[in-house]
């Protein structure tokens, strides 16, 4: 039930592109560091990386730091960075946040609201010695699902899982092996929380069952740690340290209450990615690397679905015939997703953002995928509620 | 306010807020009836309950009864709840139940084991009476 009119305007195709990134080495406790304190070392550390001084930047986009909640944050980030900027900005749309602060410095560039874009998460995590609580979740749908047991984004997105085995046969072991090939990549990401330590299907399979049908180890976790990038006009990008990536495309759409829509399993990426191909100009088939926000296996096995790079309910099959490692013919979550990675905040899918944009620019390392020239990066908040998919490429 | 404290927060059972929108349905289950909103112009039913019809923003809401008889639109085992109060039911099953009117509840399946609930299954309201004030619509396997 689509009702947008947005077709993914073309006008917006390339406008801007990822001069310079950063990303903190995750952590599982906040060892003495703060939000703030995160968000200022990683925005210097990508400044840098574009050869920008904080003088050069003229827009900023943040998003909750949840365990440094406050009104006015746009401010006081650009404040303490000590910018002077005339686009402030701020999104909060769960798991959708890192890719619409992308999609927002994209279009502000191309409005001429600003030049120069950082866009910025940072996030501690202690769940037991949090000297401040994070903020509270409102919705009168909480009434009706609290009382009952709810157990958060594990159980709803839990109950995906178990829907599409029912419907189409799906099995652990292929939702298993999401996880698994992705540890094979952080294997060459020495940021990533868990590299140097090799996962295979039978150890996911044999971790604790947490809301069946989900594994331990097919449920994110929370972290310390920090990730920003700058954008500026296509047209000046040429003329930064490192070869650029480009903002092909675009898209984003909500689709309410999944429970209540049709069909839980037909989510608004459907939307999302289709506005974002038809600005790219380009199809799921010219996409040569995808990083899809994996809060759980199951979000990665619908999103892959509903993106188009397979049919509806061929999400099993598809990952069994690929291997979704950086080195596979389906490179996924290249630097572990975060899975493997950690998931720093609300705005935790910045690392995914930043690693798309590092493959596009050439600039992986040893785990630098061959062909990098489109790749589809997407966030996925609520349960398949408000969704926004990019798409990077390595040429305008 | 209270002092922040480095120990476990008490988890009172979570319920809902009586007053609002929402406050006829907690009132029917309480008088062990299940009613649902639903617009007087489209004929949508409207969940969770608001004074208006988000499908064609008619005003025209009427509460209706309804029989409760639905099949498991999908589940889940809780074994690791995030809410403390429900460590000692687990593992328990937390379900999206489909009524035969189309709308689909947030639940918990009781009187089960939780390893034998199919998605499809057929199953029957139980009224879960917590006070005077709130009850609960949980649902069962249907006999």
């Amino acid at each position: 039930m689509v009702g947008s009119a947005v077709s993914g305007s073309v006008a917006l195709r390339a406008r801007s592109a990822i001069v310079g990134i950063a990303e903190l080495q995750p952590s599982k406790s906040p060892q003495g560091r703060t939000p703030l304190g995160l968000i200022s070392e990683v925005a210097l550390a990508a400044l840098a990386d574009a050869g920008l001084e904080p003088a050069d930047v003229d827009g900023i986009v943040v998003c909750p730091a949840m365990m440094q909640y406050s009104m006015l944050w746009p401010s006081v980030v650009a404040e303490h960075l000590g910018l002077r900027p005339t686009y402030l900005e701020f999104v909060d749309l769960g798991g959708a946040t890192s890719c619409a602060m992308v999609a927002r410095a994209a279009a502000a560039i191309a409005n001429g609201q600003a030049r120069t874009v950082l866009c910025v998460n940072g996030d501690t995590w202690d769940p037991k010695g949090m000297y401040l609580k994070p903020p509270p979740l409102f919705s009168p749908l909480r009434d009706f699902t609290m009382p009952y047991g709810a157990a958060g984004a594990n159980a709803d997105y839990a109950m995906a899982a178990r829907l599409h085995m029912h419907r189409y046969g799906t099995t652990s072991r292929q939702l298993a092996k999401i996880a698994a090939d992705q540890r094979t990549s952080a294997l060459d990401n020495p940021l990533a929380l868990f590299h140097g330590k090799p996962l295979t299907v039978d150890d996911v399979l044999a971790s604790a069952m947490v809301c069946d049908p989900l594994h331990l180890l097919e449920v994110v976790m929370p972290c310390t740690g920090a990730e920003a990038i700058v954008l500026t006009s296509a047209e000046r990008a040429r003329d930064f340290p490192h070869r650029p990536a480009y903002v092909l495309g675009f898209g984003e759409y909500l689709e309410p209450d999944p429970f209540q829509r049709p069909d839980l399993l037909v989510t608004p990426a459907v939307e999302s990615a289709r506005q974002a191909f038809a600005m790219a100009g380009v199809t799921p088939r010219d996409v040569t690397l995808a990083e899809i926000y994996d809060c759980y296996t199951s979000a990665v096995l619908i999103e892959l679905e509903d993106a188009g790079f397979c049919k509806k309910g061929e999400g099993g099959p598809f990952i069994e015939a690929h291997d979704l490692t950086w080195a596979g013919d389906f490179p996924l979550n290249t630097h572990g997703g975060m899975l493997s990675f950690g998931q720093p905040g609300l705005g935790g899918g910045m690392t995914l953002v930043v690693e798309g944009a590092r493959q596009v620019m050439g600039r992986a390392g040893t785990r630098q995928v061959k062909r990098n020239d489109v790749a589809f990066v997407h966030g996925n908040g609520g349960t398949f509620t408000e969704e926004c998919s990019l798409i990077f490429g390595k040429e305008p | 306010m209270s002092q922040p404290s480095q120990e476990m927060p008490a988890s009172p059972r979570p319920l809902p807020k009586l007053e609002g929108d929402a406050a006829p349905y907690w009132r029917a289950l309480a008088a062990g009836r299940i009613e649902l909103p639903r617009c007087t112009a489209c004929r949508r039913w409207v969940f969770y309950p608001r004074p208006f019809c988000p499908s064609c923003m008619s005003r025209e809401v009427a509460w209706q009864e309804v029989s409760g008889n639905g099949t498991v639109y999908t589940f889940t085992i809780v074994r690791k709840p995030t809410n403390p109060y429900f460590l000692g039911q687990a593992p328990y099953v937390y379900a999206v139940v489909e009524l035969d009117v189309g709308v689909r509840l947030p639940t918990m399946l009781v009187e089960c084991d939780p390893e034998q609930v199919e998605i499809g299954a057929a199953v029957e309201p139980v009224f879960a009476r917590v006070s005077d004030e709130v009850t609960l619509l949980h649902f069962r396997p249907r006999r």
